[in-house]
């Protein structure tokens, strides 16, 4: 019999049953479901850590010399927190001594950080992240202008009491009307608004325009660190090969720089992106590994279950089988009938489970801030998994059918 | 068709059957010896445990004999496993049953189509054969009606449809009447009488003497053996055997 005819005949026998059917085929749907959602957050996740958290919060291909870690994930020991808490802080001695050893090709800035609050005429934003940087600062960040422009080195040099603006910070404080040339109060120091940085979005539904950006030299750097203190020490390289040379770099200069013998740990911390990520990463290493226990323990319920379904099919149908013998059909006609039937059973299941599994992905999109991408290879393996599942439950059943003696069978009420 | 037309169709030599039931021994048949001739019509009669049923199965392939030899129509089906058999019943032998046994999802045409999906026929072939099946009984108008939308009568008609479809060596009815009021007795009887005036070789297993009547041979089982063996004379159309 054609695989074709087969497969007619199985949506036949599956439609005259379509509750039972369905209900059959729940093992499968729910395992397909799980592999389809759970790969989609997970992929999309790593999507979103590697291109937006990271590059959002500390820059392509950059690492940032600190005292301690400014992005943490996963706990901290006590002790861990401790030893932090006594390492020195970063001073601009550091970085001048950093950037004048350093052969590495690069690009450096400096930032001071505080939270602040920013107001104009009368109207405040509280607790608005306000950096003090140099120049090349936008150019690691590769932000945008919207309205202005970014401060130049010379505004820096001179200690230029100028501020560029992030998007919804502008927004809220000026509610439309033109922010250039302003003067707002940053920390209550009078900064003249020179540019506004085009819109970023969120992450993980916190806004990343909500903040404020002075020259490193600003009055406002008072309100940040003390003298001479600064909090990051930012280096920027083209490529990934040549961050990688200047991070060994920087950490030997560094440990030079702190008298530091080979036994001691760093008492300065070199902060990357992958640094960040790696925490994440161990978290979807863990649903990685989880997930095919899920869904192996799902398929191989929904496996039982359509096996016993055929074996009832097998058994309500014994008339069928044994009037298709007389017509003439061979027992691998009979055995590849029931087989197709169950994976054509199971491969609805998986079908199905595709769709709940996209649509849940979807709904966490929507709803929650967490992103979700669908992996087209999950797809194919979702199928190919139904197909699986389906052919080895209906074995055992099939070959029952294809054994019957057909004058049984035609006596079989 | 294989072989010359004077040989015969059907060659039973010695053809022996048992069954174990529980610590009894059944000997259904108990050595046949019988031949039919292409385009015979036959009826094989005898009461309950007669072994009636178990020749029925014998030559329609459903079983083999333990001992004895069964050449149908050339081949030798005795010593044959069972995916020949398969076969043989395919294209040699087309089934009429008391019960109709028509799958009852499936439209008349699709029933009728049923052996020649297992022929290896094209889907167009089917449909071509199978239409034409089902006007030589006269049911041209019903094809795709299900079972349970046609009368008994339309329902045996459907199974002598697909018992024809592969143009088989015989046609071999259980009781085909068995199930149908004595007016559509007498209809289907009319058509086995019909497609017999074409040529066709038929084998009824009955019970009742009204029909095996209709029979130019009628062959009487008692105990597992040949009791009577006897012609008809001629009564209606058609030219005797």
């Amino acid at each position: 019999m054609p695989l074709f005819e087969a497969v007619r005949l199985a949506f036949s026998s599956i439609r005259a049953q379509k509750l039972k059917s369905f209900f059959s085929l729940v093992g499968v749907l729910i395992g397909v479901t799980f592999l389809i959602a759970v790969v989609s957050i997970v992929q999309g996740m790593n999507v979103y850590m590697t291109d937006k958290f990271a590059g959002a919060l500390i820059g392509i291909n950059t690492f940032s010399v600190r005292s301690q870690p400014n992005i943490q994930m996963g706990n901290t020991t006590e002790e861990q927190w401790r030893q932090w808490q006594r390492n020195p802080r970063i001073t601009n001695a550091d970085a001048a001594f950093l950037q004048e050893r350093m052969t590495t090709p690069v690009r450096f800035a400096r930032e001071g950080w505080n939270r602040l609050t920013v107001g104009w005429r009368g109207r405040d934003a509280t607790d608005i992240n306000v950096h003090t940087v140099d120049a090349s600062f936008f150019e690691i960040k590769r932000w945008d202008v919207a309205e202005g422009r970014f401060f130049t080195p010379q505004e820096v040099t001179a200690s230029a009491d100028v501020v560029v603006l992030g998007y919804e910070l502008a927004e809220r404080l000026f509610q439309g009307r033109d922010p250039l040339g302003q003067t707002v109060a940053v920390g209550g120091l009078p900064h003249r608004v020179v540019g506004v940085v085009a819109e970023q979005g969120n992450l993980f539904g916190i806004s990343l325009d909500k903040f404020a950006v002075t020259p490193i030299t600003s009055p406002v750097r008072r309100l940040a660190n003390r003298p001479q203190i600064i909090d990051a020490f930012h280096v920027q390289a083209d490529d990934l090969p040549t961050m990688r040379a200047a991070e060994e770099e920087a950490n030997a200069l560094m440990r030079v720089r702190r008298g530091l013998r080979p036994a001691d740990v760093n008492n300065f911390h070199l902060e990357t992106s992958e640094a960040a990520l790696s925490e994440w990463e161990k978290i979807s290493t863990i649903l990685f590994m989880a997930l095919p226990g899920l869904v192996a323990i799902s398929l191989v319920v929904g496996g039982i279950v359509i096996m016993n379904i055929m074996l009832m099919a097998v058994a309500e149908r014994t008339r069928e089988i044994g009037i298709r013998k007389a017509l003439g059909a061979k027992g691998r006609d009979i055995m590849a009938q029931f087989i197709v039937e169950s994976a054509t059973l199971s491969v609805t299941g998986a079908i199905l489970g595709i769709g709940t599994g996209i649509l849940l992905a979807f709904t966490v999109r929507e709803f929650t801030p967490l992103p979700a991408a669908v992996a087209p290879w999950s797809i194919f393996l979702g199928v190919g998994l139904g197909v699986a599942v389906g052919m080895i439950a209906g074995i055992l059943p099939a070959r029952q059918a294809s054994r019957l003696d057909p004058i049984e069978a035609l006596r079989h009420e | 068709m294989n072989g010359p037309t004077d040989a015969p169709v059907i060659r039973l030599e010695g053809i022996t059957r048992e069954y174990v039931m529980g610590t009894e021994t059944v000997r259904a048949l108990r050595g046949i010896d019988l031949t039919i001739a292409r385009n015979e019509y036959v009826a094989i009669m005898g009461p309950s445990g007669s072994g009636k049923s178990t020749m029925m199965n014998v030559l329609g392939c459903l079983d083999t004999p333990d001992g004895g030899a069964y050449w149908l129509n050339g081949q030798e089906v005795s010593r044959m496993i069972d995916d020949d058999l398969a076969r043989v019943r395919n294209r040699e032998i087309g089934f009429v049953f008391q019960t109709f046994n028509l799958l009852p999802r499936a439209s008349a045409l699709a029933n009728v189509e049923l052996p020649l999906v297992y022929a290896g026929a094209t889907a167009r072939q089917r449909r071509q054969r199978a239409e034409e099946a089902l006007s030589r009984v006269g049911l041209g108008e019903r094809m795709h009606h299900r079972p349970n939308e046609l009368s008994g009568g339309q329902r045996q008609r459907v199974a002598i449809a697909r018992a024809l479809v592969n143009n088989p060596s015989i046609l071999l009815a259980d009781e085909p009447t068995g199930n149908l009021d004595s007016a559509t007795s007498v209809e289907i009887m009319r058509v086995f009488g019909e497609l017999h005036a074409q040529g066709q070789t038929v084998i009824l297993v009955t019970h009742e003497p009204d029909i095996a009547e209709h029979a130019r041979r009628v062959i009487v089982l008692r105990d597992g053996k040949i009791d009577t063996d006897r012609l008809h004379p001629v009564r209606t159309t058609g030219a005797a055997a």
